[in-house]
């Protein structure tokens, strides 16, 4: 493997014991210096909301004086629901061209490379560019203004192709025998597509859009561009800017009112929740899938029960009849 | 099947209900949609695939038409140049190949692109080391009843939304570490020769917004991406050999250099790639933590700004512009990061496709 000869001195044990305890030491440290600011972060949301919580922030509308923050998390939960739209069907549908329905090459190459290129640099794309085009074109160009449409379009062109990823990938995963066994009681493609495939792809389909929303939800940078920010739901599609949950903690919290510093920090604290929410409905569709999954992948080294061995056409083994 | 009631099964009994004539028109139209279900899905389909592909075109026309007279007016400068200004708003409009802005109007982005550069090498300095040595811990070390939450909580880590990083980042951790360890950190660099890569470490500390705590805040912000994959990539390497290593005697230490870490290497060097990409491209994060500066940082802990996080801060600056040629320059700024970015993230993923081809070194599955 290397060019070290095995009978070459190396180092001494003495060497050789302290770098393998230094590097344990050093494991352990990371993985603290990691978890530490995680579990800060969230005590630090916490402590700052839980101090003057008080419920009415739920469902009362902000006020100049302060008021709760009732329209704000419907309109981050509308927004969600807007990118779950469009997003998931494009997304969806593009997975599914991408695993199913293109041709593949004469090379024998995957198909579907550039389209699944440019999906690839549009992932690469900052969420701050994104929102730039979306201010120039949708609320400038389009005379839009600052509005629930440009935000909902431009969020969706970011996690689109995020969902076609875990969707192709999750479509990928079912096993060629589902379709052949589909295709030989003489369903249609389309049929078997949409009663065999997709069914069984369902779970990582849904766990991929589950954190394209969790994705929607918690971010800011795009939508100050797109939807500007407002105390009260519009009743239109455009040309009325629209409130959200992300631009309370981002601008709120050095408003010269103190009422508002607790705004900001309800808002993280809601947010937060939203995000843990899909997060562990996100989980739980993975780890149930994955208990009922033939030859899912599992994480711990417990030894299976080796399952009976597929017939070649071979003698048997005797030892398998013993067993 | 439905049960066919009673008789021998040569005469199939009719269905009970009204019978629904052959020449029916929802019999039609299921069987129209029946037969078509496979145009359906491939048109709808083919048009939803070609919609990422005219975002992409779209969102580069934009960007592209857009900064053009900006590309032109401020050349070279906009690169290299470091005084960002926008001129007299009500004087006198000038005209340059034709492209009016304001007079006096200079725009030099290279204090942000080194904004940009510093920020994020510190969050990979930061977040490369620790990745992997929580990878290890988790995969080697630990077991699965421990290591399995703890993996989810790295999992959460990554979706917390970066607004609320940034406020914690703001409020808690800037002004903690401001008093308790950048002090520390600015009296030993005293003690050192007052050469650059020391001197940068020299005081004032100022409050805790600045370049050394947003590198820190976005290290914490890839680290879910890195050690996630690495963890994954540690899972993947197939236990004969490591058993092998141990067998001959090695150390968990030698084991894990020169057996584990050779073997994932690859795949560490895509993941930080990937998580530069997300640390080059993060706004809000920046913008609350890293003081939203024009200027070149003076020390570590000054003040900065990168290219993201100018885009945003800038937008009510550009927008007194008149001329609109600020607005024009802030597409360029968008269009320098979108390159750069998508570069970063092709080179990522060009390295895990190059390498993961070649497999396994050693023993295999």
């Amino acid at each position: 493997m290397t060019a070290h000869s095995p009978l070459a001195a190396g180092p001494s044990t003495r060497r050789r014991r302290s770098s393998s305890i230094g590097f344990r030491v050093f494991t352990y440290t990371a993985l603290v210096l990691i978890l530490g600011p995680a579990v800060w972060i969230l005590l630090g949301v916490l402590g700052r909301a839980l101090g003057h919580w008080r419920w009415s922030v739920l469902w009362t509308p902000l006020t100049t004086e302060g008021g709760g923050l009732r329209d704000q998390i419907l309109g981050t939960l509308l927004l969600m629901a807007g990118v779950f739209i469009l997003a998931g069907t494009v997304g969806v549908l593009a997975g599914i061209h991408l695993s199913e329905l293109a041709k593949p090459r004469k090379s024998g190459k995957r198909s579907g490379g550039f389209l699944r290129t440019c999906s690839d640099i549009l992932s690469g794309f900052p969420s701050i560019v994104l929102g730039y085009v979306g201010y120039t074109a949708l609320v400038v160009g389009l005379h839009w203004g600052y509005s629930f449409l440009a935000a909902v379009i431009i969020v969706s062109i970011m996690v689109v192709p995020y969902i076609a990823k875990t969707t192709e990938n999750s479509l990928r995963q079912v096993p060629t025998g589902y379709r052949e066994g589909a295709e030989a009681l003489g369903m249609t493609m389309g049929y078997s597509l949409r009663k065999v495939v997709l069914k069984s792809a369902l779970p990582g389909i849904v766990t991929g859009l589950l954190l394209a929303l969790a994705i929607a939800g918690g971010e800011t940078a795009p939508l100050i561009y797109t939807a500007g920010f407002a105390n009260k739901l519009p009743h239109s599609l455009t040309h009325a800017s629209f409130p959200y949950l992300t631009y309370v903690v981002f601008s709120f919290y050095d408003s010269p009112n103190p009422q508002y510093h607790y705004l900001a920090y309800d808002a993280a604290l809601i947010l937060v929740v939203i995000v843990l929410l899909l997060l562990v409905a996100s989980r739980m569709i993975v780890s149930r899938t994955q208990r009922h999954a033939e030859g899912a992948r599992t994480r711990t080294r417990t030894p299976r029960r080796p399952r009976r061995p597929e017939p070649t056409g071979e003698p048997l083994d005797l030892v398998d009849l013993h067993r | 099947m439905t049960s066919v009631g009673g008789a021998a099964g040569s005469v199939p009994a009719a269905p009970p209900g009204r019978p629904v004539p052959r020449d029916s028109p929802f019999r039609k139209i299921g069987n129209w949609a029946r037969a078509n279900e496979e145009h359906g899905w491939r048109w709808t389909a083919r048009v939803a695939v070609l919609l990422p592909f005219a975002a992409l075109v779209f969102a580069v026309a934009v960007l592209a038409v857009k900064a053009w007279p900006a590309i032109r007016v401020n050349g070279w400068y906009f690169l290299y140049g470091k005084n960002w200004t926008y001129g007299q708003s009500y004087g006198a409009t000038v005209h340059t190949d034709g492209v009016a802005h304001a007079a006096g109007s200079q725009f030099g982005a290279w204090p942000i692109i080194l904004g940009t550069i510093q920020s994020s090498v510190i969050a990979i300095i930061v977040a490369v080391p620790l990745s992997i040595g929580a990878a290890f811990a988790l995969t080697e070390r630990l077991p699965g009843w421990v290591s399995r939450p703890l993996g989810l909580a790295i999992e959460i880590l990554a979706g917390i939304p970066s607004v609320v990083i940034g406020l914690w980042g703001l409020l808690t951790f800037g002004p903690w570490l401001a008093k308790h360890i950048y002090p520390i950190i600015a009296n030993i660099a005293g003690h050192l020769p007052n050469v650059w890569p020391f001197n940068y470490f020299r005081g004032p500390v100022d409050t805790g917004q600045g370049l050394l705590t947003a590198g820190l805040v976005l290290g914490m912000m890839i680290i879910p991406i890195i050690a996630s994959t690495t963890r994954d990539l540690f899972l993947q390497v197939p236990p004969l050999p490591k058993e092998g290593g141990e067998a001959l005697g090695m150390t968990h230490w030698e084991v894990a250099n020169r057996i584990t870490l050779p073997w994932v290497r690859s795949g560490i060097i895509g993941a930080t790639v990937l998580g530069l990409g997300r640390a080059l491209g993060e706004t809000i994060a920046v913008v609350m933590v890293g003081g939203a500066s024009l200027h070149i940082a003076s020390n570590i802990y000054a003040p900065f700004g990168t290219i993201a996080a100018t885009i945003l801060t800038q937008l009510d600056g550009a927008l007194t512009d008149g001329t609109g040629f600020a607005i024009a320059t802030l597409a360029e700024l968008a269009l320098v990061l979108a390159v750069i970015s998508v570069a970063v993230n092709f080179a990522a993923r060009w390295i895990v496709a190059r390498t993961s081809r070649i497999g396994a070194p050693v023993g295999g599955q």
